[in-house]
């Protein structure tokens, strides 16, 4: 029987305070850390644990950390980011009202391993919410010297500053919000320089994702060997998966990574509406390209997904019935990306705005001949043509739902109208 | 004067003062409503920035306004989550009881309704916000209309 970790305090109503966080162990991974750790201790345990990060790209946390520089005469910064945007994803939100001392807690002691004094929670600013919890979580845990100066008598020092977001789904993208935080519009940048390099005011800066740094602490408690014990042996360690859609039971389901996409959809989130058949799922945000229905025995790691040519991404699995229209779903999730584009690569900029007409038109019945073949070449040219993933990703789940469900493109075309609306 | 003292203030968390222009901006539309000409002037002379890089910034994200907006900023989710439970024909009806269309404003300057990107409450589809206040989840056209009464009713007090 799996036994929650990350959600294990969330559940309980209030228990965002830090009494019931300290009741329940809070904190303590801190005080044992700045007790018995030096960075480099930390470092090896995360990297042994084999913690990857959880913001999407599945890169390991203490490889990450273990890339700053040792010796460099800058202040190394720490940067946490909570600016989840991607459509259907909603995991950290409910770490961040829930239990948002599990995420400071983190914060310190990645900040321990990489040297911070200084770190930024880059929090979107639509989450109210979790912007009241996290300030209360922070005065608290000032007050009770778990941060500012002399962390526990232990010489560490640490700043947690909040930067509230103003509505750009781009600033999930790490170079996008050191941009952000240095008071500029959020456009990425190219790397390298890698931020673990040359990143906040061009200074050695590692960015973390909520939900790996809420891992941190149950890391330190219960040791490497615990957490890799949990889950497949690449991807291991207990996760977070955002369920919604025409599912009957939508929400935030805590389980190990690896389980099957089905046994989720179904065993958890009580599978389709009664009387409907799902059609396809969307393992990991819209960016991630759509599963068809005889694909969700896949397993939500890392590796599988990716083998199938999708990703685990935010692991915000979207579900879709027989009564849901792809090219309609195809549309809308083009249209949020057509907005969301920075503007700054032209393939991204210019494409999607050019696959927007053409999905608009097709939905609307005017769909013409040659429609379905420039939407593959268009694919084709924003693909690994833009300085980030954002224009890839939106290519990329296009370019899966005309494959995969192209008899429907078809359909609307050859009918000159919805089959479904 | 007060203003200039919460901007000071959120400088204090950067090492530069361009790095407190987005707070410096929320601040500022908290005060006056919106960000007028005049108000990015004022900002930039607090922080002493060029007034280039304030403009810049207040017109790359969307929660920073440069034209007037109603007292009620409705804000409601189209994305993919939203729209399969039912976003649109909601949409349709909050333009139907505001007389408005999406990113219009009422004559009388009370509503302003716009579409949002996914807001991350996907499990309570449909979903909306009304200015910087929590999320009302699980949308249904009677629960808008009660909404709506209770900000008409908030606006008369």
């Amino acid at each position: 029987m799996f036994e929650k970790v990350l959600l294990k305090n969330a559940e309980k109503p209030d228990a965002y305070g830090i009494k019931a966080y300290e009741a329940a162990g809070g904190y303590q991974a801190l005080a044992k850390v700045v007790r018995e750790f030096s960075p480099d201790g930390l470092i090896e345990l995360v990297k042994d644990s084999n913690l990857r990060g959880r913001g999407g790209a599945g890169f390991p946390t203490g490889v990450k950390w273990s890339f700053v520089p040792k010796d460099s005469d800058k202040p190394t910064y720490l940067c946490c980011n909570a600016d989840e945007s991607e459509p259907g994803t909603f995991k950290d939100r409910v770490i961040m009202e829930g239990d948002p001392h599990m995420m400071l807690e983190g914060m310190a002691l990645a900040s321990y391993a990489i040297g911070a004094e200084v770190a930024y929670l880059y929090i979107r600013g639509e989450y109210v919410l979790c912007i009241e919890r996290l300030q209360a979580a922070l005065d608290e845990a000032y007050g009770k010297g778990y941060l500012g100066r002399d962390i526990l008598g232990s010489g560490f020092n640490l700043d947690i500053h909040m930067h509230v977001g103003a509505g750009a789904y781009i600033c999930g993208e790490e170079t996008a919000m050191l941009e952000s935080i240095e008071g500029r519009r959020g456009e990425p940048k190219l790397k390298p320089p890698f931020p673990a390099v040359a990143g906040l005011y061009e200074c050695p800066t590692v960015i973390n994702n909520t939900e790996t740094l809420a891992c941190l602490p149950h890391i330190v408690t219960r040791g490497a060997e615990w957490f890799r014990g949990i889950g497949p042996e690449k991807s291991p360690g207990p996760k977070l998966y955002c369920l919604s859609g025409h599912v009957q039971k939508p929400g935030v389901y805590e389980l190990p990574m690896g389980i099957s996409l089905r046994e989720l959809v179904d065993d958890h989130a009580g599978g389709a509406r009664p009387g409907r058949k799902i059609k396809a799922v969307i393992p990991g945000g819209v960016s991630a390209p759509m599963i068809p229905e005889s694909g969700l025995d896949v397993t939500m790691d890392f590796e599988s997904l990716t083998a199938i040519d999708t990703m685990l991404g935010s692991a915000g699995v979207i579900v879709l019935d027989d009564g849901d229209c792809i090219v309609r779903a195809a549309k809308n999730i083009n249209e949020f990306f057509h907005e969301e584009s920075c503007g700054k690569c032209t393939p991204c900029r210019e494409g999607l705005d050019w696959t927007d007409k053409i999905l608009h038109r097709i939905e609307a019945g005017e769909g013409k001949e040659g429609d379905l073949e420039q939407l593959d070449f268009l694919c084709g040219s924003i693909f690994g043509n833009s300085f980030c993933a954002l224009g890839d990703g939106a290519a990329w789940a296009l370019k899966a739902a005309i494959t995969q469900f192209r008899d429907e493109f078809v359909e609307h075309v050859e009918q000159g109208r919805c089959p479904y609306h | 004067m007060e203003l200039k003292n919460s901007i000071e203030e959120a400088a204090k968390r950067y090492p530069n003062p361009r790095s407190a222009i987005m707070p410096a901006l929320f601040l500022a539309q908290k005060e006056h409503g919106f960000l007028s000409g005049e108000t990015l002037k004022e900002v930039a002379g607090i922080l002493d920035v060029p007034e280039i890089w304030v403009y810049e910034v207040s017109t790359f994200y969307g929660m920073f306004h440069t034209e007037p907006i109603g007292k009620f900023h409705i804000k409601i989710c189209t994305n993919l989550s939203c729209q399969l439970l039912g976003a649109e024909s909601l949409l349709a009806h909050l333009e139907k009881s505001l007389g408005v269309e999406a990113g219009g404003t009422t004559p009388d300057g009370m509503f302003t309704l716009a579409t949002a990107e996914c807001l991350g409450a996907c499990e309570g589809a449909p979903m909306m916000q009304v200015n910087d206040g929590y999320f009302h989840m699980n949308l249904t056209p009677a629960g808008i209309d009660e909404i709506l009464d209770g900000l008409l009713k908030e606006a008369a007090e």
